[in-house]
């Protein structure tokens, strides 16, 4: 017999001997055959950004992967290749990242066993990893990230981003930015690609839009690192670039004093 | 029932009565498994070659009706992204080892987040096969396999066989053309020769165990994994290939036209 037999109905204090000292709700006891799961992020990345332009997506992620507000890791790599013409980037909890980068691994490795011809393509990713968020949540056990899939997509290759997170949640935009970025960097975004201006925006015109978001999120999420990746997908290929900088500015700081009335 | 047969004078002739299921004939035999063997010796060719620096696999198949689709009907299968598992004889047979190949490098994954070893997957796939020698409630596999990787401890090749015996090869052979096949694998240097080299003389061995007076369509199948494909297992190029069977084909007609010399 478990302890747990012992336990009263609900709501009622207990008055069996195991709670003697802690006279616990019987409320606050696990029912016997109940499951729980770890429900909350512990190692996490921030923000993750991506934008199409004329014959081409790009998607950037920083390198930081925080322990709380400790920045625990600052060499971890949030943007993964898959395939040949797709790079997904994550941001949430980086060991649920961990299992999803092997399990994007596998599904590489069990596509190349058909020998047909046909390859991943990044809206097959998409719906692979939007179809794995929902059922994991469906199970009260979710992977708790934010993902962008971006890459080239069908025989024409169609600039695609789409988005999926941890509830299942899907969309697909010209851009589309998650944490941090979603608030400071979507406005950036959406002014060079809104009404369809993203197809005449070039790659190079992209990447400055990339950096200046990146340095506002540098400026302004105290969760984000100065170091991060971008990867340009066109029909090409994969142009991964990776510990980019960009400058910030500070010489205004020495004219600041106090908060108020100082003048000194 | 095995006494009423033992104690039956017209059938103790040795192996009459014990070649009906897995179990020891008097003087140490398994006729079951040994069968096995005779599903393989008509079979098409298999050969493999190990080289200075990756393997070689090549199977030449008889086509049978000009119906088949060339080059669709794949025998060589590949096991994660660094094995080749070629298997003649039976071909369900071979078909459901590669499929288990494929579950155990998986697992091997899941385990230890790296690819297979392929002494390993030669072990676990020779111990898969050698149950199947020890219930009389299946039968052995009617498939002689071989296994090619490349890691850094350099190109292995195995060959696999019906009762689950394996062995480290330099060069191995199976199937209806073994026997010339192994006299001419046997002039190879092993140590010395190249990936390419190794192509051209793959087709040459296959081209000389063809039986020129059944007039049958083959078709060559050959893969390697090594040095020069980046330690991946795909299939050699259309290109090489065929220029290996251009090779064959001359040394063949070479042969003859000195023969015809020295009978004049």
């Amino acid at each position: 017999m478990s302890f747990l037999d012992l336990t009263e109905p609900w709501g009622k204090n207990l008055s069996n001997p195991f709670f003697a000292d802690a006279q616990r709700s019987a409320a606050d006891v696990e029912l016997p055959g109940a499951v729980s799961h770890t429900q909350s992020p512990i190692v996490t990345g921030s923000s993750v950004l991506a934008l199409k332009f004329n014959g081409g997506v790009m998607i950037a992620a920083d390198n930081l992967a925080s322990y709380g507000s400790l920045m625990r890791f600052y060499d971890e790599e949030r943007l993964t290749k898959v395939g040949n013409n797709t790079v997904v980037g994550v941001g949430g909890d980086i060991s649920d990242y961990q299992h999803i980068q092997h399990i994007l691994d596998k599904l590489e490795i069990k596509e190349q066993y058909n020998n047909d011809g046909h390859a991943l393509e990044p809206s097959h990713v998409h719906e692979y990893l939007a179809r794995l968020f929902y059922y994991r949540r469906s199970k009260m056990d979710p992977l708790w990230n934010q993902a962008i899939v971006a890459g080239v997509d069908g025989p024409n290759k169609e600039p695609y981003i789409a988005f999926a997170d941890l509830r299942g949640t899907t969309y697909t935009s010209e851009a589309i930015a998650t944490g941090f970025a979603a608030h400071l960097g979507m406005p950036l975004l959406r002014k060079v690609t809104e009404d369809d201006k993203w197809k005449s925006l070039t790659k190079e015109q992209a990447r400055a839009v990339i950096d200046d978001c990146m340095r506002v999120l540098f400026y302004r999420d105290a969760g984000s690192l100065n170091k991060f990746s971008v990867a340009t997908i066109t029909a090409e290929g994969i142009e991964f670039l990776t510990n980019q900088k960009v400058s910030s500015n500070w010489a205004f700081a020495e004219k600041q004093y106090g908060y108020g009335s100082q003048n000194v | 029932m095995l006494f009423t047969v033992e104690s039956d004078v017209l059938m103790s002739s040795i192996g009459t009565g014990y070649d009906l299921g897995l179990f020891f004939s008097p003087d140490g035999r398994l006729f079951q498994a040994e069968y096995a063997y005779k599903a393989v010796e008509n079979a098409s060719t298999c050969i493999g070659i190990k080289c200075k620096d990756g393997v070689i696999l090549a199977l030449d198949s008889v086509v049978t009706s000009k119906l088949l689709k060339p080059k669709a009907n794949k025998r060589i299968a590949t096991v994660d992204r660094h094995v080749g598992l070629a298997a003649t004889g039976f071909i369900p047979d071979g078909q459901h080892l590669v499929n288990r190949a494929r579950e155990e490098a998986m697992n091997w994954r899941d385990n230890y987040r790296s690819p297979i070893l392929g002494d390993t997957l030669a072990d676990r796939l020779g111990n898969y096969v050698q149950v199947f020698t020890c219930y009389s409630s299946v039968r052995p596999f009617g498939v002689m396999s071989f296994l090619s990787t490349y890691d850094k401890q350099g190109p292995h090749l195995y060959m696999i066989e019906p009762n689950g015996v394996y062995w480290g090869y330099n060069g191995a052979a199976a199937g209806k053309g073994r026997q010339v096949a192994r006299n001419e694998l046997e002039k190879l240097d092993f140590k010395n020769i190249s990936m390419k080299d190794a192509v051209k003389e793959a087709a040459k061995i296959l081209y000389t165990t063809r039986d020129e007076e059944t007039n049958k369509q083959h078709e060559i199948e050959m893969t390697w994994v090594g040095a020069e494909t980046n330690g991946m297992h795909v299939p050699v190029p259309d290109d090489l290939l065929a220029e290996a069977e251009a090779y064959a084909q001359r040394s063949i007609e070479g042969e003859d036209e000195v023969e015809d010399v020295s009978m004049q």
